[in-house]
Order: structure tokens, then sequence, then C-alpha cells
């Protein structure tokens, strides 16, 4: 949990670094795979994960890494597991997708869109009944409230009043598809009302936007309330993954939402007010390039997996 | 020792390890105050309470899910899924999520979920309902695999589940539910992963699997008023699969036939008759057979099923033309 604006922005630009180093990574042919790129969302992982302590659970999409780096997994292991090395937090086996910390609740990625809904459920049927006041959070994109597993959460979840956000992070497009062409009703958080547990639609670019409809949620679900929805309005900066060519938008939408950045709107807020002068925050700006840039360093240099490291784990020892 | 059925063996089991272990739950359609569509959890909302006992809607894949979840949150679910014909509509909880989570993490989570369910081959409830679909999740690692064939088996088995610390998928036979057998009044747990040898004989290995096993019985006698004694191996457990209690038996009797109600191409029976030639090939003085229902669905009418699956007499006519 961190509460000063301060800690915020660290943590905003943090995500913000690593993610456009990754793709100048990517960009120089030096990345194995894909990258789903989570720029320009920073300010959804932030607010929602920012409110969270170690004990509640979170429940990540294959556009993972913000809410990582939000919730507290340390960079570089998360870092080296990004690129497959052996000392990446899953030892390479988990991937761009995928990474898992339990010590400060995060169970993993996804490579199934909508998969994690249920899973986030669970996760909340375990809060529920160690009676402890802590909280699950399953993060999806729009793309996945179009899945069946959507529709039984939303369902189940109201139903047994589980301790759980389901928090939407509507970027407006479903991989290449704009999810307003495949919906009549383009409002994600009006389907909460139709499985009787409450929806709210938030300014996802707008960090404290963001940690006030958290706190209301969590206080909901921590009094035994049950779920909400929240529908983060944000809008991937990148495409479904790097490389992919964007036919489906314009340039000009695109220019419209960075106006909107997430990062340079905290900035601009915390420069308005007594906490921060443009040097602190600068100052901020350079730990946090100068982190990311370690961390890929150190899972450049970290070896790959032995390969017969493919056979482990498969059962329990 | 107590008389049981194989219904009131799965209860029992159900109960002794709740009652052990409050991170048990019970989680699936018509689990609590119904008792179970086939009455397989009487009781236990009475006992256990409706915070461990849960009905679900028909909604398979959170089903599933929330199994999955509370397992990674110090859980340990059985969750229900009614009839395996309906793992179509919960496949990827079971595949990429439950299967795979402490593979991916390396090691980082456990998974003590058991997915309890139903085949009913022979119960004539046509295509929807009838499959015995073993082999799909054979092929799935990270998940266990088991399938009793008798009441005392489905108790040992499912308790054993119920405390690993993997996946296990449950597979009960209806047409067995109502099968009596005794047993012992204490501890009763049986080894995932172990095969048993339920008739031994010198002549033929065969091995079978759930509703088959007893049919197999059933040929054995009528062989043995012929002087030929079958080996009858239930493996139990599909996967793991214990090949070598198989290939010691294969060794003695040099033939080997493999019965199943899964579908015969691509199915377990390929899978053991391919182990068998693999490992036990100087052993065997004939091909192995496989004795299994053709590429087809299950159809509904009457007489359908016995005439697509093995049967006893099947069974009996497969081990002469073997010995002939």
């Amino acid at each position: 949990m961190y509460d000063a604006p301060l800690d915020l922005y660290a943590r905003m630009m943090l995500i913000r670094a690593c993610e456009t180093q990754l793709n100048d990574v990517f960009a120089r042919n030096l990345f194995p795979g894909y990258i789903h790129s989570y720029l320009g969302q920073e300010a959804c992982a932030v607010g929602v994960c920012s409110l969270l302590g170690d004990g509640d659970k979170v429940v990540s999409t294959h556009r993972g890494r913000g809410h990582y780096l939000a919730k507290g997994m340390a960079l570089r292991p998360m870092m080296a597991e990004m690129f497959g090395r052996a000392s990446g937090i899953c030892g390479g086996r988990a991937g761009e997708m995928h990474a898992a910390d339990p010590a400060i609740g995060v169970l993993g990625g996804n490579g199934i869109v909508g998969a994690g809904l249920p899973i986030g459920a669970g996760a909340a049927l375990g809060m529920q009944l160690d009676g402890a006041g802590a909280v699950a959070v399953a993060f999806f994109g729009e793309g996945a409230s179009n899945n069946g597993a959507f529709a039984e959460t939303l369902n189940v979840a109201a139903a047994w009043r589980l301790p759980l956000l389901l928090v939407c992070e509507n970027n407006l497009y479903a991989e290449m598809t704009p999810f307003a062409d495949t919906v009549a009703q383009p409002r994600v958080a009006a389907r909460a009302a139709g499985y009787g547990l409450p929806g709210e639609t938030v300014d996802g670019n707008d960090v404290f936007a963001v940690r006030d409809a958290t706190a209301r949620a969590l206080a909901r679900a921590r009094a035994g309330d049950g779920p909400t929805l929240l529908e983060l309005e944000t809008y991937r900066w990148g495409g479904h993954f790097e490389g992919d060519p964007k036919k489906y938008r314009s340039r000009d939408e695109e220019a419209a939402w960075k106006a909107r950045c997430p990062v340079a709107r905290l900035r601009a807020v915390l420069l308005a007010g007594s906490d921060a002068d443009a040097a602190r925050l600068d100052a901020i700006d350079a730990a946090a390039e100068a982190g990311v840039a370690e961390a890929i360093r150190f899972a450049l240099d970290s070896p790959l997996p032995e390969p017969e490291r493919a056979l482990d784990h498969v059962y329990a020892a | 020792m107590t008389t049981k059925t194989y219904c009131w063996a799965i209860i029992d089991a159900i109960r002794e390890e709740m009652a052990r272990d409050d991170r048990v739950l019970l989680l699936g359609e018509d689990v609590g105050a119904a008792g179970g569509a086939f009455g397989a959890s009487r009781g236990l909302f009475d006992t256990f309470g409706p915070a461990r006992v849960r009905d679900t809607p028909i909604s398979e894949e959170i089903i599933v899910g929330l199994g999955v979840g509370a397992a990674m949150t110090g859980r340990r679910p059985i969750v229900e899924i009614m009839f395996m014909d309906f793992f179509g509509l919960c496949l990827d909880q079971i595949a990429n999520q439950a299967a795979k989570t402490r593979y991916l993490y390396g090691g980082m989570f456990s998974m003590p979920l058991v997915i309890r369910t139903s085949v009913a081959v022979e119960m004539g409830i046509g295509p929807h309902h009838s499959q015995s679909l073993e082999s799909w999740v054979g092929h799935v690692p990270g998940l266990k695999v088991v399938m009793p064939s008798t009441p005392r088996d489905a108790k040992g088995l499912l308790k054993s589940a119920i405390r690993d610390e993997d996946p296990v998928i449950f597979i009960e036979h209806l047409a067995l539910h109502r099968m009596k057998e005794e047993i012992e009044d204490g501890e009763v747990l049986i080894p995932i992963g172990k095969a048993d040898i339920k008739r031994p004989g010198r002549d033929v290995t065969v091995v079978a699997t759930g509703l088959m096993v007893g049919k197999a019985l059933a040929a054995a006698e009528i062989l043995a008023a012929e002087g030929i004694e079958i080996e009858v191996i239930d493996p139990r457990t599909i996967s793991p699969l214990d090949i070598d209690t198989i290939l010691a038996s294969v060794a003695k009797t040099n033939r080997a036939i493999v019965v199943t109600a899964s579908l015969k191409p691509f199915g377990f029976g390929s899978e053991v008759a391919a182990q068998i030639m693999q490992h036990g090939f100087f052993d065997l003085d004939a091909p192995v057979v496989r004795l299994a229902p053709p590429f087809t669905p299950t159809p509904f009418g009457k007489g359908f099923e016995d005439f697509l699956n093995p049967t006893a007499d099947k069974i009996v006519a497969a081990v002469r033309e073997l010995l002939a």
C-alpha cells in the first residue's frame, strides 16, 4: 500500500520506463517473443494496486507488467522472466504474458483472455472463507467482457457477495477490433446492473479518480457487501502487441489520447501543488529509467534456463 | 467391515476428509441441499454447512475456476462437473489453468484441486451424456486422472485425491453407483498411480478400466470354465499410468487386450498398447488388441450401446481369438 502522491508518480514512472525501454529492446530485436505493452494505462494499475496490501490478491492478464510492478513485484526477477531467463521469477518458464509472486499476492497473468476472472472469484472465495478482510482483484480488458467467463464470474461473485474487485481496463480495442464494433452496449459498467452488483465508470487516466473508486469498492468488499465492477476508461498506446500496424485506428485518435497521458497529468498536478518541483520529479524519472535499464541489463546478462528444467514442476515433487 | 455402495463410499470419503481438514470444500451443481444430482453428497450440506458445501449455478467454467482460485489461496476444493460430457464448457480452466499453474510459475503454487465427474456409459442417456473422455484429460500434463471400478477403490482413491497437491480428475462411472462391496471401517487410502490385479491369471492379460473391469471379470468366469485363465488388471489411475504392473503381467502371459469405454482411435487403449509394444515387445506372442467403441458418437436408443461397446462376450471372443 502506498498513498503519497510522489510514490504514485514514482510507480507510474517505473511502469512507463519499463514499457518504453522494452519497446526499444524489442525494436532492436533483443526480445524473445511478443510484447503486450501497458503504455498509457499506468494510472489504472497504480490507482488500484496502491490501495492493496500484501494479503490482497491480484489476478492479471496477458498485459500484466503494470499490475506486477504496481503490486510490488521486484523489478529484476520480473524483467528476467519477461526475457525467459533462469533468473526470472518463474525460472523463465512463464514469459511475457505470465508472472506471479505469491508473497505479494500476485496470482499470475494469463494467456487466455477472460480466464483470470473465474480464478479471481476463486481467490475471493478463499478470502471470504479466511474472514480476515482481504480481497481479490481481477483485472481484465473490455474484450474479456464478451467472454462467458465474465458473465459467470459476475453472477457468482454477486450471488455469493464475494470480496472481489472486477477491474475492467477499457482501452477501446479488443485485440485489433474496436470494442464498439462488437457490442450493442459499449458501456461495460452498465452490465453490472444485470447481475445485481454496482458498476462504475471512471477516468482510468486519472490516478486519483481510480483510487477514489477503488477505495469505495474495497470498502464494500471488506465490509462483506460484495463485488464491484469498475470500468476504467483508458487507451492502449501501442497495438495489441508491438509490431501491430494499428490500421484499425487513426493517428489523430492516438494523439488525442496521448494528450491525456496519465503520467503527464499526475506530473502537472504535482507541479501545481506544493509537494514537488520539477527537479524532484526529474530525479524520480531518472531513477526509474536507470532502474529499468539496469534490470534489462541484468536480464540480458542472465543465463538461459537449463533446457532439462523443462521437465520440472509438472507435478509436485 | 461394512457393506457400502460405490455412491456411499464416495460420500464417506468426502465426509471423512472434510472432517479431517477444514480447508476441504465441495462446490458444484446440486451438491448442497439437494444432496447431489446422483445423491453422492447426501448429508454433507447438513453436516458442514453452506460455507463449505456450496450449490453453484449451472456455470461450469466458474465452477472449476472457483476451485483453481481457492486452491491457489490455501483451500483444498472438490468441484463437481456433473457429467464429463460437460468438460467442453470448462476445459480452459482444467487444461490451461488448473493443470499448468504449478508448472508455469516454477512450483510457487500447489493445486490441490479435485474435479469429480461422472461418465454415464451404458445408462442410455444419449450422445451428450454418455462419453468416456478420460483420454482427453490423460493427454494434459499436470493433471492426474483416476477412474475407480469398485466402491473401495472409489473411497480410497478419492481420499488420496483430496490429499494430493496436484489437480486430480476423479471419474465416477454412474452405472457403478449401486455396486456394493465390503469396506474396512478404518482409514482407506489407495495410492494414485497404482494398478490393481483384480483377478490373477496366466494366459492373457486383460487391462480394463471403470465399467469394463466388471465385464472383464465376467469374461474371466466364462473362460475359466474352458480352462483359460485371464489376468484382469485395473490401472485405476489413467495418468500417471502404472505400466510396470501391466508389463509384469505381459511378461507372464505374453498376450494383452485393453478394454475401454474410451473410443478406440487416439484413446487410452492406444496408449497402453503402445507402451506394451515399446517396453514389452519381446514378451509378446501376438499384437496387443484394443477392445473399445468404434469412432462414433453414442446414440440413444436401446441396443446401440451393446452393439458399440465392449461386452463380456466380446472379451471372451477376443481372448479365444488371441489364443487360437
